[in-house]
């Protein structure tokens, strides 16, 4: 009996509010306007959807790499770096970490506009004659979703980090090793959990983002996330929508099942 | 002493360029939120704090303001109400499918934010057409859709300070004859008061943050701050958000400068 009065309040409240109406979603695609798969058919015949894809995936990769790969050093001096250094790292990533999307999206707007720092002071040393357009293109999107994604890297990143045992590097070290050797040859390998584990993070995420993208694309670099927005919002299309979000959740969610396949086998 | 790897040259310039990389932006705001003009651009020849009064004297940010204290404070009650619950009931009674039961629970945090959101706006569409309460564009029905989305955080949270609960602790009140209220309220809740606390607050963040689903679910009344931030930046960007960032990188700054400083003397005392 106290069984079900603990923990029907939260299943009641969510499968009324969220489990409920995802299934109302799932359902609009294959119901609206009219029974069928013609969602789907529509969606994977439009050219433009499939330029939208298209663009989700090389943002998406680009930004994956971009991050794991800055993330990576920052890591390993958040972790082996001397205090100082280790102070000055978290604040790095914490700080960017807790502020609100739209205040780091502000940030870059700030810098990359033309009006932007960058612009104005690019202009004043008089290095260009006209600004660039550093924004409202895919080069702001990659940008901002990066500065976002980079801490997500880091966790990871750092828990692959702590686990490596010291001792191996000390061998390595009494065994003539150089530090490239032992960086490249021992630590890297150690660490391909982590590594693999950020990137499948990063790519999940990234997949789904829409703020980032259509306050730094300006409209003209759309991604799968805002297309579903835009046919909610702007062109209301909700079958095309809800089959968008179908397609969506399924990609997502086989990512999942790979991240969660590569954490059970780690563990 | 053990050091391990030492970070080369290579190393330290790559992560010394990343931390600038990641604090640029945060420091960008800062010049634009003093200049005079109404548009995006750098104060040239004289500094203003008009984007600062405006904060003040104009009611849309301080109603901002109110609403987003409102639904966060509602949001992380009802979060922490339902998710300690739940964990209850899973850590107490381990009951068959429990690891199904917390996979539901945690979907909303795994879910693509914007599928979320068309969904809790499908939601309240639908529930506006019963009741005058639980509506699209209304405070509470964006208090909802907030706890849908934050919940899982907080069940999160929940579960590990259950999980550094002594067992043994519950087994002897039981063992004394303790009804399953007295286990909860006088063993196990006081053991898990910090995990609660930050579930709290956490929730309370997450939904003062909120933009994804807030997007779908409001339009023109319920305006949360970051909806008005938002709209600030949309379509002319209005160097009033730089002002507001400024003021929210502080506060997140002195948190979490208080919370190393903090960790650090506890530290030093354990140590």
């Amino acid at each position: 009996m106290s069984r079900l009065l603990l923990l029907s309040p939260l299943l009641l409240f969510l499968g009324l509010a969220y489990l409920l109406p995802l299934s109302g979603v799932m359902l609009q695609s294959v119901t609206t306007p009219e029974p069928g798969l013609q969602n789907y058919s529509a969606a994977l015949g439009d050219p433009l959807v499939w330029s939208v894809i298209w663009r989700t995936l090389r943002i998406c990769l680009c930004v994956t790499v971009l991050a794991v790969v800055l993330a990576y050093p920052l890591t390993l001096l958040w972790i082996k770096g001397n205090t100082t250094t280790r102070v000055f790292i978290e604040l790095a990533i914490m700080i960017p970490f807790w502020l609100s999307v739209l205040s780091r999206a502000f940030g870059w707007l700030s810098l990359l506009s033309n009006r932007g720092l960058i612009n104005t002071w690019l202009q004043s040393l008089g290095i260009i004659a006209e600004p660039l357009t550093l924004v409202r293109n895919e080069f702001g999107v990659i940008i901002g979703m990066m500065h976002f994604l980079i801490p997500f890297a880091v966790f990871p990143l750092a828990s692959a980090m702590r686990a490596v045992d010291d001792r191996v590097i000390l061998a390595a070290r009494g065994m003539g090793a150089s530090r490239m050797q032992i960086f490249w040859q021992i630590f890297v390998p150690m660490t391909k959990s982590g590594i693999v584990g950020a990137a499948l993070l990063v790519f999940v995420f990234s997949l789904g983002f829409y703020i980032v993208p259509t306050l730094l694309g300006g409209g003209r670099s759309v991604m799968i996330a805002e297309l579903i927005y835009l046919r909610i919002f702007q062109i209301p299309n909700w079958g095309l929508a809800a089959a968008l979000s179908a397609l969506l959740m399924v990609s997502i969610g086989a990512f999942l099942v790979a991240l969660i396949k590569r954490a059970g086998v780690s563990s | 002493m053990m050091t391990g790897l030492r970070p080369g040259k290579i190393s330290t310039t790559l992560a010394a360029l990343t931390a600038v990389f990641l604090l640029l932006p945060l420091l960008a705001v800062i010049p634009v939120s003093f200049t005079p003009k109404r548009y995006l651009s750098l104060p040239k020849d004289s500094w203003s704090l008009r984007h600062y009064e405006a904060l003040w004297t104009k009611p849309e940010w301080g109603e901002a303001i109110g609403l987003s204290l409102q639904v966060g404070l509602t949001a992380a009650i009802l979060s922490t109400l339902l998710a300690t619950a739940f964990c209850l009931g899973l850590w107490m009674m381990r009951p068959r499918f429990g690891g199904l039961l917390a996979g539901i629970a945690l979907l909303p945090m795994v879910a693509p934010p914007v599928v979320s959101a068309l969904t809790l706006y499908y939601f309240l569409r639908t529930v506006s057409n019963w009741n005058s309460l639980v509506v699209y564009d209304g405070w509470l029905g964006v208090a909802v859709a907030h706890t849908v989305m934050v919940v899982p955080y907080a069940v999160v949270i929940i579960m590990v300070a259950l999980s550094q609960v002594d067992r043994k602790i519950d087994l002897a009140a039981r063992s004394m004859g303790a009804s399953v209220p007295t286990r909860i309220f006088s063993v196990i809740l006081p053991n898990i008061r910090f995990g609660m606390v930050s579930a709290f607050m956490l929730s309370f963040v997450l939904s003062w943050d909120e933009i994804g689903v807030t997007l779908f679910v409001t339009s023109i009344k319920a305006i949360t701050l970051p909806r008005r931030m938002w709209m600030g930046l949309r379509d002319n960007v209005d160097p009033a958000v730089a002002a507001l960032s400024v003021v929210l990188i502080v506060l997140v700054t002195i948190v979490i400068l208080g919370r190393l400083i903090w960790q650090h003397r506890s530290q030093s005392k354990a140590g």
